[in-house]
């Protein structure tokens, strides 16, 4: 393979990865605390909508995100008031959320902009616009032979690390963020310990219903970044059912990491790989037989179920996941 | 803590859940500028109010129905089958295969043949997450999740690489036989004299989805295996204990659910489409889920739930037809009642109680 098409595949590898990243981590702090989340789909479909109804009508990609945020949030309360404050059936209060934001975001998709459901294109400053970092080459028209000329360490870093949206830098810092707020901070210590064994947690004197509200309000707010992502920086505005399974794959890498940050990390990039290299080539002849697209497709859930099945290595969830907590009376 | 009396806990809580349901889908209408009382009069004319529209509400109430009692059969061991929407394609892919391949002389022998295609498929798809909850401790609603995806993929590549017929650009079998069609509901009422519209896909496996509803009853609360399989899902360690083999019950739960989800495809793709397409199942394997919250996971009230989300589908469709109202607005009606029913029954249930308590005392 050349060069160029390598260096193509590393790029959008960074931004299919982004908000598989985002997502991953959203569902990290909410699983860590004891909060099954499958609704990871639906928070960031209805983010995603959110930011792009909310940045064409202001014209401000910021509103937009928050927006986005703002969005998430909500459905992440809804989340956390049936599976923490009601102690519903946390699975099943995913599964509604998914639905939820399905039919909402069409709903009031088609009756606000009337497209079919999806938002009229973002332009200028509603989208997110690329950063390109000292010395690099700008990714522009003229700039395109330049680029293409370029030998692999330069070519990497102007083509694959260079020339995002801030949120691609964002979530890549979120990974050592999330990692010093998990294990090197009281709060973490408290997370973690609310999704192992959160009578103990209760006997220090902590709040469990405190602590799992707070975790699932950054599983909301990291959310909003995914969809905020999806609508204004990897495509132009919001499209009907935009998400298309990412938050399940995002689970998907959770699972894969073992619920850790910097696993998360290679995941997401492992599954943001495999989504690029699906869309690149159709189907891959290596010489003894063809792998069609469509068993690149289903790889991540493939590796996860093979992962979860303590085949290769065992991926433990949180001893206290899905069980509300019930103070002893 | 006073118990409620039973009737109010089977039919007011489901209702009331319902009823708020609606009360939010009317606000949402009613705030896109839009007349909730005219939608509901159309969906109700449009679902209700002649054979035609009856046919399409039973022909989609006979989908919920078998994916509902596959939920519900897993529901009762405790275990959270969120894969019928994989099992029903597969359970597709074994219909079609049998009706593909095998030259059936009469439609009811290859009814029976594609019965156990469908239940072969949709049970072996169930199989290996059960196996591998039960054996190797995966976690069942991720790993038939997983499968969901993996059964979507591999119909993709059969049916471009595979069943696709030579010539053919869209993704989709080859049509069946003539002779494998079934008899339509309104041929089967007119033998007894009952007008009926023949114009809509409703067909004879609605009879057999009403068959399987009995059977799954009986098997429940009739036989050994249904006891051992409500006891499993009540307390576990008792059960174990009892002598219950946990390895066996959750096989035969998750098998049964599969199977029960395979089923759907008599209905959707031998009865209406008449041949394989890519997605045959739409949707209908996780509305199993909130019609088996809503029938109260028993085989009765589940009966009752698919012909009321046959009607809501039916009146969707009649929505989009007649009004700007899109369609989705049932998506966001059926997430409510998996939300209210699934997720927060407490929220209803213990004020309900608080009232029932106080007026015995």
């Amino acid at each position: 393979m050349e060069l160029a098409s390598f260096l193509q595949i590393l790029d959008s590898t960074v931004r299919l990865a982004t908000p598989l990243l985002f997502a991953c981590l959203a569902g990290l702090y909410s699983e860590r605390a004891g909060v099954f989340d499958i609704g990871l789909e639906g928070k960031m479909l209805v983010a995603a909508f959110a930011s792009a109804a909310a940045s064409y009508a202001t014209g401000s990609v910021w509103i937009g995100t928050l927006a986005g945020i703002g969005a998430a949030l909500l459905f992440a309360g809804i989340h956390g008031l049936a599976s923490i404050t009601f102690r519903g059936n946390q699975l099943i209060s995913g599964v509604a959320i998914n639905f939820l934001a399905s039919g909402l975001t069409v709903v009031l998709g088609t009756s606000w902009f009337h497209l079919g459901g999806q938002t009229p294109a973002l332009t200028g400053g509603m989208r997110f616009e690329d950063i390109t970092l000292p010395f690099a080459l700008e990714n522009t028209v003229a700039n395109q032979g330049a680029l293409r000329e370029l030998s692999l360490i330069p070519g990497i870093y102007s083509r694959v690390i260079s020339g995002h949206s801030i949120l691609v830098y964002v979530a890549l810092l979120m990974v050592p963020a999330s990692a010093w707020l998990l294990y090197r901070t009281r709060f973490g210590l408290r997370l973690r310990a609310v999704g192992e064994n959160p009578a103990a947690v209760d006997t220090a004197g902590v709040s469990v219903v405190g602590l799992r509200y707070a975790a699932v309000a950054i599983t909301g707010v990291l959310c909003g970044l995914a969809g905020a992502y999806m609508s204004m920086s990897l495509s132009a505005g919001f499209l009907r059912e935009m998400t298309a399974g990412r938050g399940y794959i995002a689970l998907a890498a959770l699972i894969f990491a073992k619920w850790r940050p910097w696993y998360a990390l290679m995941a997401c990039t492992l599954f943001g790989l495999l989504d690029a290299v699906a869309i690149r080539f159709q189907s891959i002849d290596v010489g003894v037989f063809v792998i069609p697209v469509q068993f690149t497709q289903a790889l991540p859930y493939i590796l996860t179920v093979i992962i979860l099945a303590g085949f290769v290595g065992k991926a433990i969830p949180p001893r206290a996941g899905g069980e509300p907590y019930v103070k002893e009376r | 803590m006073g118990q409620m009396p039973r009737w109010a806990d089977v039919v007011l809580v489901p209702l009331i859940c319902l009823l708020i349901a609606f009360l939010f889908c009317g606000v949402l209408i009613w705030s896109i500028g839009q007349s909730p009382v005219q939608a509901l009069q159309i969906m109700v004319s449009g679902s209700l109010g002649s054979t035609y529209g009856w046919g399409y509400t039973l022909y989609y109430a006979t989908n919920f129905m078998f994916t509902g009692l596959a939920v519900s059969i897993a529901f009762q061991a405790s275990l959270f089958n969120i894969g019928g929407e994989g099992q029903a394609t597969l359970g597709g892919l074994g219909v079609a295969l049998a009706l593909l391949y095998v030259p059936w002389p009469h439609w009811s022998l290859a009814l029976a043949g594609a019965i156990v295609g469908a239940m072969l498929f949709g049970g072996a798809w169930a199989f290996i997450p059960a196996w591998l909850q039960a054996k190797r401790g995966s976690h069942i609603v991720i790993t038939t999740m997983m499968f969901n995806f993996i059964a979507y993929a591999l119909m993709n590549y059969l049916l471009v690489n595979v069943l696709r017929p030579v010539g053919k650009m869209d993704p989709a079998s080859a049509r069946f036989d003539k002779l494998t069609y079934l008899p339509k509901l309104g041929d089967i009422l007119g033998l007894v004299g009952i007008p009926f519209s023949n114009k809509n896909p409703a067909n004879i496996s609605l009879l057999i989805a009403l068959a399987c509803a009995l059977g799954v009853w009986a098997l429940l609360w009739h036989t050994r295996l249904g006891y051992a399989l409500r006891a499993f899902g009540k307390q576990e360690k008792a059960a174990v204990y009892a002598g219950i083999n946990p390895v066996r019950i959750t096989l035969y739960a998750l098998m049964l659910s599969g199977g029960l989800s395979g089923m759907m495809a008599i209905n959707s793709v031998q009865g209406e489409a008449h041949r394989l397409l890519l997605n045959s199942v739409e949707g209908a394997g996780f509305i199993g889920i909130a019609v088996a919250l809503m029938g109260r996971n028993h085989p009765f009230g589940i009966v009752i739930a698919s012909i009321l989300f046959g009607f809501l589908y039916q009146g969707g469709s009649q929505l989009a037809l007649g009004t700007t109202i899109p369609r989705e607005v049932i998506v966001v009606l059926q997430a409510l009642v998996i939300l209210f029913t699934g997720a927060l029954p407490y929220m209803v249930q213990k004020p309900l109680e608080r009232l029932f308590v106080r007026r015995a005392v």
